[in-house]
């Protein structure tokens, strides 16, 4: 069962709105960060390495 | 040297590795969603509120989780570590590498959302308890092991460093762990222990359980892939990652 009578009520969390709701919106912003750091991470790799890749046939270099 | 039967062989093979955890990740994102939108609206919305602390208690389904996967986060990377070291397994210094950051980020989660519940429970957002204390000492290993990775130019001494580092924090965990019963001051002793029954109520619990279970999820997943990033760098000059660039996926 929904333990507040209206949203306010939810919101206000009976004088302790700011600490709660400050808390999850930073663990959410944390999480999110974690997850996009190795996303980011490696599409920016993958994007140099096929550049180089690129580079490297043009300039007729072999890599191994 | 120990003998290790052939799918531990295979796993540790960084490709192989790669390209087996790309099944997982779907289902360990969606399972980590699911979990984390169920117990947070549970905890925030229905669980019953604390006859003691009111709604402030709320802040219990991220700090306890997150807390948790600091430490166990510091096991995984300690025992990469080990790993690591004595059989020079490169997948393992991998794992270090990517679990570094991860458990700085909940190590630093689970001391801010204490803080915030500190000011209206204790009335103080920090003291020099023993348990906050020894949390801090955690966060400052996790950032110890991240900077040594940039300390130095050699991959290889970069990794044997932080796998020291990694595994003489260890000493610390212990410490963590009896800190709120050896020095009984204000942070309160632990809410779940395995040997007994949990000190709440089921209702209060049964969230608490929805998160941990997600906050785990969430760590295999990011685990995962900071690892599989790290893979792809570490083995950029290899012919399956040049194939895989090409590719763009």
């Amino acid at each position: 069962m929904f333990q507040f009578e209206s949203l306010a009520a939810f919101i206000a969390m009976g004088g302790h709105g700011p600490y709660v709701w400050i808390s999850y919106a930073v663990t959410l912003l944390t999480l999110i960060w974690l997850v996009i750091a190795p996303i980011r991470g490696r599409r920016r790799l993958l994007k140099n390495l096929s550049h180089q890749s690129r580079s490297a046939v043009t300039s007729g270099e072999e890599r191994s | 040297m120990a003998r290790f039967p052939e799918w531990f062989h295979r796993l540790g093979a960084p490709k192989t590795f790669y390209s087996m955890t790309g099944k997982w990740l779907p289902w360990l994102a969606g399972a980590a969603a699911i979990l984390l939108c169920v117990g947070t609206v549970w905890g925030l919305g229905f669980a019953p509120q604390d006859a003691k602390q009111g709604n402030s208690f709320r802040i219990i389904y991220i700090h306890v989780p997150a807390a948790f996967l600091a430490l166990a986060g510091y096991y995984v990377m300690a025992v990469a570590g080990a790993v690591g070291l004595i059989w020079k397994m490169k997948l393992a210094h991998m794992v270090l590498k990517a679990a570094a950051p991860l458990g700085a980020a909940l190590t630093f989660v689970a001391l801010f959302t204490g803080a915030l519940w500190g000011k209206p429970t204790w009335g103080t957002y920090w003291v020099w308890d023993a348990r906050i204390t020894s949390m801090l000492v955690l966060f400052f290993l996790y950032l110890g092991v991240i900077a040594l990775h940039y300390a130095y130019s050699s991959t290889e001494a970069a990794s044997k460093a932080s796998a020291v580092l990694a595994l003489v924090g260890t000493a610390n965990i212990p410490i963590i762990y009896k800190s709120v019963d050896w020095w009984y001051t204000l942070h309160q002793p632990a809410t779940i222990k395995l040997t007994q029954a949990p000190s709440m109520h089921p209702d209060m619990f049964k969230p608490l359980l929805v998160m941990i279970a997600g906050f785990y999820c969430f760590y295999a997943l990011v685990l995962l892939m900071g690892t599989r990033t790290e893979i792809l760098h570490r083995e950029r000059r290899t012919r399956w990652v040049a194939d895989l660039a090409k590719t763009g996926y």
